[in-house]
């Protein structure tokens, strides 16, 4: 019989649109706002958690949800008002040393979250926060990488008596030399050669004086960019996480630039000016046993405790490279360079001290929050910023460092953690604002009402058109396109996409367009009949017919989407992703889907008459 | 004529339309040249705060205060409503970008400190955008790059799947679509944003949409019947599809003039470019991309199925 699906099919079409309902499911339960709890050291118990909810009933604030998860603790509130003065209550009543951020807590059903069903994030221009753009100053790291160079040169040469009549750093990436004689210009060429092997000379006569020029490659300039990047994401992400800001992104953007999202912040001269400061890093020995306890400073390390003295052999910004590597026997090592002056002091002070431990620690300035009673008895927020130590290293001293040294007895994850973290403490590079959007939440919240009221106004001024002009076929076309959104928001909250305001009308486009499909295929249905086909070649007919152009227009749509997403930035990716994915479900929909249900009123029955509307 | 069916004599006004369009595109043209576009802060750099106020506030108070507290290049207007002020801050050349970065740091909580003096509505700082100069030209080159990239993926899929005279009338069509576009956001002086360059390639998607619509039943006719001109069945293509294109044209712009209406001002820009584009793709797809087909001479021997080898013998 015609026009009627094998049961494969149709159950296909079931199996997908169930799944898209259930990835899809996650999206109507909204995340509540809540408070994460933890300790510096210790687990936080239900002791602590205890005091908590007390302080909160007696402040009267809402709260719910109270539960350790791990070894945190978190308290859900029902709005983001009383997350906030709950977080500020929670705060006046802890010590130090515990630390509260803001969180939004899933409340998808267990069953849900087991098969990794999560839902779309939503853009800064829906929830408000703040967009930053920071550009990683490369010159900077250049030349202070080629500085180093320089004044380890000047002291190579010195120590080898071979007299240069000048050396300077003349551009960022152009160190010359000048020499009286050829032959001198030869030795000193083959010793930095010798010490430097990222480094390319290249030799050239002027003014009767012998001139060395030392420039690092394009290949070497780009892994200083690299780990220059890298170095200052670090720093951002552990800035970042200070904030105490809920789902914040960091990410690269291209060869120099840092994104920073962080959602519902609005302070942004406080969050700049955190992101904006650079980590140090300082070399210490452990303490001599029986030290005066104020020479030294206890810190944490690997579950131990251990204490350093006061006393820096080393500042971080004699450091000239960092990397992680693998030594003769494959084991991980990381590999630390330091310029002439750091490695002469540092030979200095290893020497005396082989045997002994050496520690790295590194600093970085946060801020916190502290309350104190104000002139009219209420409790008045500070912000106050302190330094943060950290001791990354503790390792022996096994001989005389110098210039070069590795740190070993690492594992591989260890070896790249911590080289990551030297640098972030020594190489990162000065950073700057480039580009910044700030949204009020009341705004976002803005965005949200009229984005949904569009998408409601334009999907139902389609439905109704639809129904109107196409009948019993409109009706089913509605379904169909029903079920695009469906699977549309399926697909992005599978690939946890971001939903921003021109995503939305991304969908409210889709709407529009999608219907174009059917629109197609009921055109060309109506005509088949007015050419005398039967109802039922009709329909195979206008499907068939239709078909190919379908593809043929979609996919240069596509084309198009592709090349917008590439291009694009933020707000208008997210507008592309979605044109593109609708066009994709679109496709399925209109085809398959509405085939399916016309087969389902239609097919295999003797039928006189289809509800297509009048045709001409 | 009978022997094709109904339709509708579209080319005999090819002439008359073309020139209309010609004309508007020159006109586009040279707004663009002479007027320019009124870039968006995406594309100028500089600084951007959107301001509300919990009463009515006029823009006049607004920028004397904004000069007397030293920001003298502020411009401001009145976005929305009478309660939100949008100011607009070039960027001062003068400093580095060091500097720049410095005083960004506090510039917004800056601002609401000189509004605030003297009044007793309450302030908020709906919005804060800053784009450096860098970043902005960056953008508008990504911007143009991507247009054209657009453009050339579309003519090769035309030319594969097609011919390569149905890929040169769809991107005259499209440079067409998209010039005019320009030219009436130029001429009007609405404001150039990245979301109007977004919409700018949306139109491109939708207006070569609708000219494969055309251009396969032009194929589909060409190959299929025996007699009728290239003229006759141009006209009987359009005629068959026309229907199909008002009620997509349609739906579409009823969808867009939702996002019009309740859309909001931050996508103004966005929706009133893609309602120009709708009708400018539409009209296109005849006007342009069908009537170019003629100018081109486009034969059936253009469109024959290529002959795969092996199959020669089949051929009488």
């Amino acid at each position: 019989m015609l026009n009627k699906y094998p049961l494969w099919k149709n159950l296909l079409i079931v199996f997908v649109v169930l799944l898209a309902a259930v990835y899809s499911a996650p999206n109507l339960y909204p995340d509540d706002p809540a408070v994460q709890i933890s300790h510096e050291s210790q687990d936080v118990t239900e002791f602590e958690l205890g005091t908590i909810t007390d302080a909160l009933r007696a402040a009267n604030v809402d709260y719910f949800g109270d539960t350790i998860e791990g070894r945190s603790a978190l308290v859900r509130f029902h709005n983001l008002e009383d997350q906030l003065r709950g977080k500020t209550v929670i705060e006046q009543t802890l010590g130090s040393g515990y630390f509260s951020a803001l969180n939004l807590a899933p409340t998808t059903p267990g069953w849900l979250q087991a098969i990794n069903a999560g839902k779309m994030s939503l853009g800064l221009d829906l929830q408000g926060g703040v967009h930053f753009l920071m550009e990683v100053d490369m010159d900077a790291a250049l030349q202070r990488r080629m500085e180093n160079n320089v004044s380890t040169i000047r002291q190579l040469l010195r120590g080898e008596r071979i007299r240069s009549r000048s050396l300077s750093l003349e551009s960022p990436n152009l160190i010359v030399a000048r020499f009286d004689d050829e032959s001198t210009r030869s030795q000193a060429r083959a010793l930095i050669r010798e010490n430097f092997a990222d480094l390319q000379p290249v030799n050239r006569e002027q003014d009767g004086s012998f001139v060395l020029e030392l420039s690092l490659s394009e290949a070497d300039i780009l892994q200083l960019q690299r780990d220059t990047i890298a170095a200052n994401k670090t720093t951002v992400l552990n800035r970042v996480d200070s904030l105490g800001v809920a789902e914040p992104v960091v990410q690269q953007q291209g060869a120099n630039r840092i994104v920073v999202e962080l959602p519902g912040v609005q302070d942004t001269a406080q969050a700049k000016r955190i992101l904006q400061r650079i980590a140090t890093l300082q070399f210490h020995l452990e303490a001599q046993p029986g030290a005066a306890s104020t020479s030294y400073t206890t810190y944490e390390y690997q579950g131990q405790m251990i204490d350093v003295s006061n006393d820096v052999i080393l500042q971080g910004d004699r450091v000239s490279n960092v990397r992680s590597a693998l030594d003769q026997q494959s084991l991980p090592q990381v590999v630390i360079n330091l310029d002439a002056q750091g490695g002469e002091q540092f030979s200095r002070v290893t020497r005396d001290n082989i045997g002994k431990l050496m520690d790295i620690v590194l600093s970085e300035t946060k801020t916190r929050s502290t309350f104190e009673p104000g002139p009219d008895g209420q409790m008045v927020e500070h912000q106050e910023t302190y330094e943060e130590k950290r001791l990354i290293s503790h390792a022996v001293i096994r001989a005389a460092l110098g210039r070069e040294f590795v740190i070993t007895g690492l594992s591989t994850t260890e070896a790249n953690e911590l080289s990551l973290l030297i640098r972030s403490g020594a190489l990162a590079a000065p950073m700057y604002f480039v580009e910044e959007r700030t949204l009020g939440p009341s705004l976002g919240a803005e965005n949200i009402k009229q984005g949904t009221q569009a998408v409601y106004l334009g999907f139902g001024l389609v439905l109704v058109f639809m129904v109107f002009y196409y009948r019993l076929f409109g009706l089913l076309a509605n379904v169909a396109l029903a079920v695009n959104v469906l699977l549309l928001i399926a697909i992005m909250s599978i690939i946890s996409a971001t939903l921003t305001l021109p995503g939305i009308f991304g969908i409210v486009l889709i709407v529009g367009m999608a219907v174009d499909a059917n629109v197609l295929i009921f055109t060309r249905i109506r005509e088949e009949l007015s050419n005398g086909l039967s109802p039922q070649g009709a329909i195979k007919a206008g499907f068939d017919n239709a078909f190919s152009t379908i593809v043929d227009a979609n996919v240069t749509t596509l084309l198009v989407g592709i090349v917008l997403f590439s291009i694009g930035t933020g707000p208008v990716k997210g507008f592309a992703v979605t044109l593109m994915i609708g066009i994709a479900t679109s496709m399925f929909t209109a085809i398959l889907v509405t085939r399916a249900l016309v087969n389902l009123v239609y097919g295999g029955r003797n039928v006189k008459e289809l509800s297509i509307g009048n045709f001409a | 004529m009978a022997i094709l069916g109904k339709q509708f004599d579209f080319m005999k006004y090819r002439k008359l339309f073309g020139i209309l369009s010609l004309t508007a595109v020159l006109i586009s043209i040279g707004s663009l040249i002479f007027n320019s576009l009124q870039l968006g802060l995406d594309f100028t750099a500089g600084t951007l705060v959107e301001v509300g106020y919990s009463q009515p506030v006029a823009v006049s108070e607004v920028s004397e205060k904004l000069r007397a507290g030293g920001y003298e290049d502020a411009q401001v207007v009145a976005f929305g409503s009478d309660q939100d002020v949008l100011i607009r801050l070039p960027v001062d050349d003068s400093i580095s970008e060091e500097e720049m970065a410095g005083t960004l740091v506090s510039l917004g909580n800056d601002i609401l400190g000189v509004l605030r003096q003297g009044t007793s509505a309450e302030l908020t700082l709906n919005r804060l955008e800053f784009v450096g100069p860098r970043v902005g030209e960056e953008l508008a080159e990504s911007g143009g790059m991507g247009l054209l990239v657009a453009l050339g993926i579309v003519m090769i899929y035309v030319a594969v799947r097609f011919q390569s005279k149905f890929a040169f009338a769809a991107v005259i069509a499209l440079f067409h679509d998209v010039l005019i576009t320009l030219g009436i956001f130029s001429i009007t002086g609405m404001e150039f944003d990245l979301t109007v360059l977004a919409a700018l390639l949306a139109i491109i998607g939708y207006s070569i949409n609708d000219t494969i619509v055309v251009f396969d039943r032009i194929r589909e006719n060409f190959r299929i019947s025996r007699k009728g001109t290239p003229y006759e069945l141009i006209n009987l293509s359009l005629t068959q599809t026309l229907s199909r294109t008002i009620i997509t044209a349609g739906t579409t712009q009823l969808v867009v003039c939702a996002m019009l209406i309740m859309g909001g001002e931050s996508i103004q820009g966005f929706a009133t470019a893609l309602t120009l584009g709708i009708v400018i793709g539409t009209y296109s797809s005849i006007y342009i991309a069908s009537s170019l087909l003629l100018y081109l001479k486009v034969t059936k021997e253009d469109l024959m199925v290529p002959v795969r080898e092996g199959a020669q013998d089949s051929m009488p």
